[in-house]
């Protein structure tokens, strides 16, 4: 990380930005694929990385792209890829190789529309696939995701961290609006985790005054696999217990909580400011990690709160997890997919509807 | 002068898995023996494919990566870039390399990856039972083309990945040959050598095609394994070196 404090703002795209980010991260190796509307990051990185004299492939598919990162994970050096929907499908057989060989990498997704080629307008339709796995296998990934070209910063070098600190890969998961806006953006870059971050003694580097290491996922013979799952499983739980994450707007004397996090969470903290100059007494939740979900910060939250309108760019994928928080909650959903995106006029409107 | 038959200090002190007459073992030995010949064993990391040999690691004393179907080029490109001072190879079956992973072996070698890839071409998938490799022969008989492989109903023919990449600009070495015999087993470790050497010297993709038996898919004893190679197999996929 920069040593130098001085803080300067500089207009970037999300896009830019998370490559920036991830090259002050230390990222040493990133291999992408073009797709949209993510392709400012990987022409980003393909300058920086080299000014740097670091690794850049433009791989000749989102099968590579990811293999070449489990390759440079492999060798405990950092590593990124990024893509957008159709390509992160693609990429999921990967991640799940990186998520059972518990190899960090950070995994950007700039979501576009859904399901198939879709579209390229924004769309937060990959929740379920990012917080529920996404690969084959007992396996989740920590998602992060930012509402702001400058939050995306915040994240990538904490998804770096929260990667190493748990072997595991950790997915940025940004839309269309937060990749293609450009904002001004702070730097350097703040380091949110704290932790020391573990040795990487497993990593391949020639077995040098050491015995060999072998990075593995093919785990047979009597409950070999069964023993790694829960250890696995352990890591989970950890990680639910740790690294819940979320932010709040106006919640201290909120009746109506809005739930949204990403790009829809802008819009509804527009939305809320609109219904506080109506006297209407509507607050904020935004989750920032979608998996782990911040369940323990919304049930607290929810306490004094008389009912829950969670709005995404979906037909409801994250109410799922609301409705699991607050069982007993009254919960309402505002949605809109295929690139459609709930906006605040509509908001204020489902509110006052449930007054 | 004593001369003492020892193995290499690459290879581990262990039973084998692979079945009898099965090529992997003596291939195992030949890369381990280059590797410590060259002495290269605490600076190369070796990735191993999906299929029989995906327990290498358990014979191989040195850094092994697993690396998903097919991908062991582009997991390989990913360790290389990331650590250019180590020796990186792959060692993938003709399903590996040339089925689902044909786009990562072209493309790597066109890229003109430093890398060393051992290239087992056995005419069949042996891990999940004996099914229809790309380079199956004409007439063979496997679980996916009961009758034998036959072009009229669809099936292609025998595909040739050393020829098929001796054009690409990046390659700068592609050698055939074959274990059947004890010569081929001395030709093999020279070739395996030379693609070694070519990657310390910086000279871009190497990659040794070697004809292995696979007796227990086959169904034949390994010493008709052994034949069906020198009479049929090198009709079909000639050895020698091919590009240097």
């Amino acid at each position: 990380m920069e040593k130098n404090k001085k803080l300067t703002k500089v207009l970037m795209s999300g896009n830019e930005a998370m490559g920036e980010a991830a090259i002050r991260a230390g990222c040493k190796f990133y291999s992408g694929y073009p797709i949209t509307p993510q392709n400012e990051l990987t022409a980003y990185m393909a300058r920086r990385m080299r000014e740097e004299g670091r690794a850049f492939v433009q791989a000749e598919s989102e099968l590579a792209a990811i293999n070449m990162i489990f390759g440079a994970a492999v060798t405990g050096v950092r590593t990124m890829t990024s893509s957008s929907s159709p390509g992160i499908s693609l990429k999921q057989e990967g991640i799940s190789y990186l998520a059972g060989c518990q190899l960090p990498a950070v995994i950007i997704n700039v979501m576009r529309g859904g399901p198939g080629l879709g579209n390229i307008d924004s769309s937060q339709s990959d929740y379920f696939q990012s917080t529920r796995g996404g690969g084959h296998g007992d396996y989740f990934t920590p998602t992060l995701a930012p509402w702001s070209a400058e939050e995306a910063t915040k994240l990538v070098v904490l998804a770096f961290d929260l990667a190493d600190y748990y072997r595991t890969p950790v997915l940025v998961l940004a839309d269309a609006i937060i990749g293609q806006m450009m904002e001004p953006v702070g730097l350097p870059f703040e380091r949110m985790f704290k932790k020391k971050l573990p040795k990487k003694t497993w990593a391949l580097t020639g077995a040098k005054k050491r015995p060999a290491n072998a990075v593995m996922s093919l785990l047979l013979g009597d409950r070999v696999l069964q023993r790694h799952n829960e250890r696995l499983g352990r890591k989970w739980d950890k990680i639910k217990e740790k690294e819940q994450r979320f932010d709040t707007y106006k919640v201290q004397d909120a009746k109506y909580l809005i739930v949204a996090y990403g790009s829809q969470a802008r819009i509804a903290f527009e939305a809320v400011d609109i219904l506080r100059k109506q006297n209407i007494k509507a607050g904020l939740f935004r989750p920032i990690s979608l998996w782990p979900y911040p369940e323990k910060g919304l049930k607290e939250l929810a306490k004094g709160v008389k009912k829950v309108l969670v709005v995404e760019q979906s037909l409801g994928q994250m109410v799922e997890d609301v409705r699991a928080a607050l069982p007993l909650g009254e919960i309402s959903f505002l949605g809109k997919a295929g690139g459609g995106i709930p906006l605040a006029k509509e908001i204020v409107g489902a509110i006052k509807k449930s007054l | 002068m004593k001369n003492e038959f020892l193995p290499p200090k690459s290879l581990r002190d262990v039973n084998t898995h692979y079945c009898s007459g099965c090529g992997h073992g003596i291939l195992h030995r030949l890369v381990a023996q280059v590797i410590d010949e060259l002495g290269l064993r605490e600076r190369v990391i070796g990735v191993a494919p999906v299929g029989c040999a995906v327990l290498a690691y358990n014979y191989w004393d040195f850094d092994v990566s697993e690396a998903a179907h097919g991908r062991a080029l582009a997991v390989a490109t990913g360790i290389k870039r990331s650590r250019p001072e180590k020796i990186v190879f792959t060692y993938q079956g003709d399903g590996d390399l040339a089925s689902i992973g044909i786009a990562e072996t072209l493309h790597t070698a066109n890229r003109g990856e430093n890398l060393t890839c051992v290239f087992v071409n056995n005419a069949c998938y042996g891990m999940t039972g004996g099914q229809m490799a790309p380079t199956t022969m004409i007439g063979q008989k496997t679980t996916t083309t009961p009758w034998g492989r036959d072009p009229a109903f669809g099936e292609g023919w025998p595909l040739k990945v050393s020829e098929l990449l001796a054009p690409l600009k990046g390659v700068s070495y592609l050698a055939r040959s074959s274990i059947s015999k004890p010569q081929g087993v001395r030709q093999t470790y020279q070739y395996i050598k030379k693609a070694f050497i070519n990657q310390i010297e910086k000279k871009g993709f190497s990659m040794v095609e070697v004809l292995s038996p696979c007796p227990t898919i086959w169904k034949k004893t390994p010493i008709e394994a052994a034949k069906w190679i020198d009479q049929e197999m090198v009709k079909e996929f000639p050895l020698g070196v091919i590009k240097e």
